[in-house]
């Protein structure tokens, strides 16, 4: 009971950390409710013959819980029906199915900087808070001190409710090749001003070397603003519910996005995605590319890359106001339809125990958002990513904040703003862009708000 | 033909007379989608990008596939398989040449550069080129249904007469004005069923603009098609895509209908 006990507040005191504020002191029941809710010791056997439904994304993350579902079928006597789809057919299906009132999935795996504020406001996943303070529901495994604070801010509604687990983090860093930095004799930018000044120097369009490189292409070009809005102080949307985004913060950060692309990025910037970004990268070309961490495996692959061995992964330079890195991370909840959420509770903790967690870092399948992850892996023989790449992830992660805004419209959001940040890099004015596309996004943040 | 085209329709321009995002109440707003819709200087641009897409797609694949079908009617050695090599562009599956054309374009890697270099001339943005996107998309539709125009006319020209010609020949008549004056107007039919099917498929074009540009850069290659994609699926707003797809399936009607007159048109010329 004891250890139960130390559970419960543990849970709370980290929900509270992940900005979830009073309600959630208020709403999670003290250790007395929990004693009466207590039903006896936990067994993972307790759905034995069940079946559930679940609907993942394809991605190394979805294929990697998909491989290892028999695990869980030999853990739990619960067969597992899985459905995976790539992420953009995924969140449409997502929508019609939930729309319907009777979607074919217990489990659904989802982006939260895209489905956490519409799942939200449609109340189409299940508050998981009476399964996880039940002893009998929940395994000890489970321990939210171990989660990252980025990852539970995710994961948590402003109400308390906890409506999924976290289970990736993407916080975006500066990946850059030190053979490059070395030869013009520049060390690593700590500050926006000694970025803008590296990507200055290390600019060589006679040897096709680019200074920086990122996302130019509209919707996707969206978070490598919002990297530098953060860092400027900037913001969203505020208290009243009007878009901050054409603040002089929001200017300064278009400013610097404009300058960096247009004029130390490669020809053509403005039709980059993540992609072209990273074969510019792997092929020497670029000094420093802003994305998210996901791609050190690629990055480090002789058969794919000629930097292998040279690249640093970089912690987001400080703005003049906070060191920020944008955050974007994905989980699983339950959906609120399910007439299976025991056993569909159970998939969630399964899918995001230590064991999946750490394989999941192991296979370079992304960030896992459990912290005791990294040491696991570090200490097996076959982890191949480098030190400095895991330093970078959990430094990250301490000064992460979410990329974009907590919004159910957040596709029109990258829509508009995407557009006008492509227009930047073809010469428009920052100032003029944002204040079109923050007029033009106003309307559609007040209606879904009020909706 | 009631369940599936009647009702969708009906349903479609019902639809059009709501307000309704997924997820949220829909709001009977009568013609409201429709005024927004025309006074949207997006779907107004991309009405436009349409045009322009849909011009270049149609007539230079009609005047290059008719230049390859008066090639290819001659006989030549290997016609048979040069004919064949010719036309198969047009068996392979949009999306795939979609993907291996944004390769070719990519302004550092792809290889267009690479050969604009071999003949000295300076490197292109293509599709990453808010100017040069859409003509850049066009080259891919060239490249792929080209063929077909020539496939259509060279079954015209199989079909034509020989008495014309020896009768012109002997009158004098050059090669050019064989072709101006026999071989166009008993073509016209052949073109004209060409530049109907072109026209639907360009005005349609869906898979290969948003595999290569996505509409992009920024809205610089956004046709209708992909307007109305974002709307619908992307956005969820279920009202003002309905209306998008009734305006656009009137604009298709009125090209269709125009098309239909100009090939009766030909045809009582031809008669």
């Amino acid at each position: 009971m004891a250890d139960h006990d130390h559970d419960v507040s543990a849970t709370r005191r980290r929900l509270l950390q992940a900005g979830a504020g009073a309600a959630a002191l208020g709403a999670l029941p003290g250790a007395g409710q929990l004693a009466a809710h207590a039903q006896g010791a936990f067994d993972w056997k307790k759905y034995k013959g069940e079946k559930i439904e679940v609907f993942l994304v394809k991605s190394p993350r979805g294929d990697l819980l998909t491989k290892f579902h028999k695990e869980f079928e030999d853990l739990t006597g619960i067969t597992v029906g899985s459905e995976m789809v790539p992420e953009q057919q995924q969140r449409q299906k997502a929508v019609i199915e939930f729309n319907s009132g009777n979607p074919s999935f217990d489990v659904i795996a989802l982006s939260y900087h895209v489905q956490k504020r519409q799942f939200a406001k449609n109340n189409w996943l299940t508050d998981l808070r009476p399964m996880l303070n039940d002893k009998s529901m929940t395994s000890p495994d489970l321990d939210f001190a171990d989660f990252a604070k980025g990852g539970l801010f995710y994961a948590v509604e402003p109400d308390g409710r906890v409506m999924s687990l976290p289970l990736n983090l993407d916080p975006w860093v500066v990946y850059y090749n030190k053979e490059l930095f070395d030869a013009k004799g520049i060390a690593y930018p700590k500050t926006f001003a000694e970025m803008m000044d590296a990507a200055a120097k290390l600019n060589d369009p006679s040897k096709g070397v680019s200074g920086f490189v990122g996302r130019g292409l509209k919707n996707a070009n969206v978070p490598v603003w919002t990297s530098f809005l953060l860092g400027y102080g900037g913001g969203f949307i505020d208290a009243g519910g009007k878009l901050t985004t054409d603040t002089p913060a929001a200017i300064d950060a278009a400013k610097m996005y404009q300058t960096l692309m247009s004029k130390y990025g490669p020809q053509g910037v403005a039709g980059y995605n993540w992609n072209e970004s990273q074969s510019l990268f792997l092929q020497g070309k670029a000094a420093m590319w802003l994305d998210g961490i996901g791609f050190a495996q690629p990055l480090e692959d002789p058969t794919k890359s000629r930097v292998v061995g040279k690249v640093g992964y970089g912690v987001m330079p400080a703005g003049p106001k906070q060191q920020v890195s944008a955050l974007f991370a994905d989980g699983e909840g339950v959906s609120t339809y399910s007439k299976k959420k025991g056993p569909a509770w159970f998939y969630l903790q399964w899918a995001s125990n230590k064991a999946n967690q750490t394989r999941m870092l192991q296979a370079a399948a992304g960030a896992p958002v459990r912290t005791s992850a990294y040491a696991a892996a570090q200490a097996s023989s076959d982890f191949k990513a480098p030190k400095q790449w895991v330093d970078c992830m959990l430094a990250s992660a301490a000064i992460a904040q979410p990329g974009l805004p907590v919004i159910a419209p957040v596709t029109e959001f990258r829509d508009v703003f995407g557009v006008a940040l492509t227009n930047m890099i073809n010469g428009a004015d920052p100032a003029g862009e944002l204040k079109k596309a923050t007029a033009e996004f106003q309307p559609v943040l007040d209606k879904s708000e009020k909706a | 033909m009631g369940a599936v085209i009647v009702f969708p329709w009906m349903f479609t321009v019902w639809m059009s007379a709501f307000d309704w995002k997924i997820g949220t109440e829909a709001h009977f707003v009568g013609l409201e989608n429709y005024v927004k819709l025309f006074t949207n200087r997006r779907f107004l641009e991309s009405v436009g990008h349409t045009a322009y897409f849909t011009a270049l797609a149609v007539v230079v694949p009609l005047v290059l596939g008719t230049v390859a079908a008066l090639i290819f009617h001659r006989e030549f050695p290997f016609r048979g398989a040069l004919r064949a090599i010719f036309t198969m562009p047009m068996m392979a599956t949009p999306v795939a040449v979609a993907l291996v054309w944004t390769m070719m374009f990519h302004p550092q890697q792809g290889v267009l550069n690479y050969l604009l270099s071999l003949v000295g001339l300076p490197p292109s943005l293509w599709v990453y080129s808010p100017t040069l996107v859409i003509p850049s998309l066009v080259l891919v539709e060239i490249w792929h249904w080209t063929p077909l125009v020539m496939l259509i006319v060279l079954g015209g020209l199989a079909a034509l007469p020989t008495e014309p010609y020896e009768s012109a020949r002997l009158d004098g008549a050059t090669e050019w004005q064989l072709f101006r004056f026999i071989t166009l107007p008993l073509v016209a039919p052949f073109l004209v069923v060409a530049a109907v099917i072109r026209t639907i498929d360009a005005v349609k074009a869906f898979d290969t603009i948003y595999v290569i540009s996505q509409g992009g850069p920024g809205t610089a290659s956004e046709t209708i098609n992909l307007y109305l994609y974002l709307q619908a699926f992307a956005f969820y707003n279920i009202g003002n895509a309905s209306a998008v797809v009734v305006v656009f399936f009137a604009i298709i009607l009125a090209l269709a209908l125009l098309l239909l007159h100009v090939r009766q048109r030909t045809k009582w010329a031809a008669g």
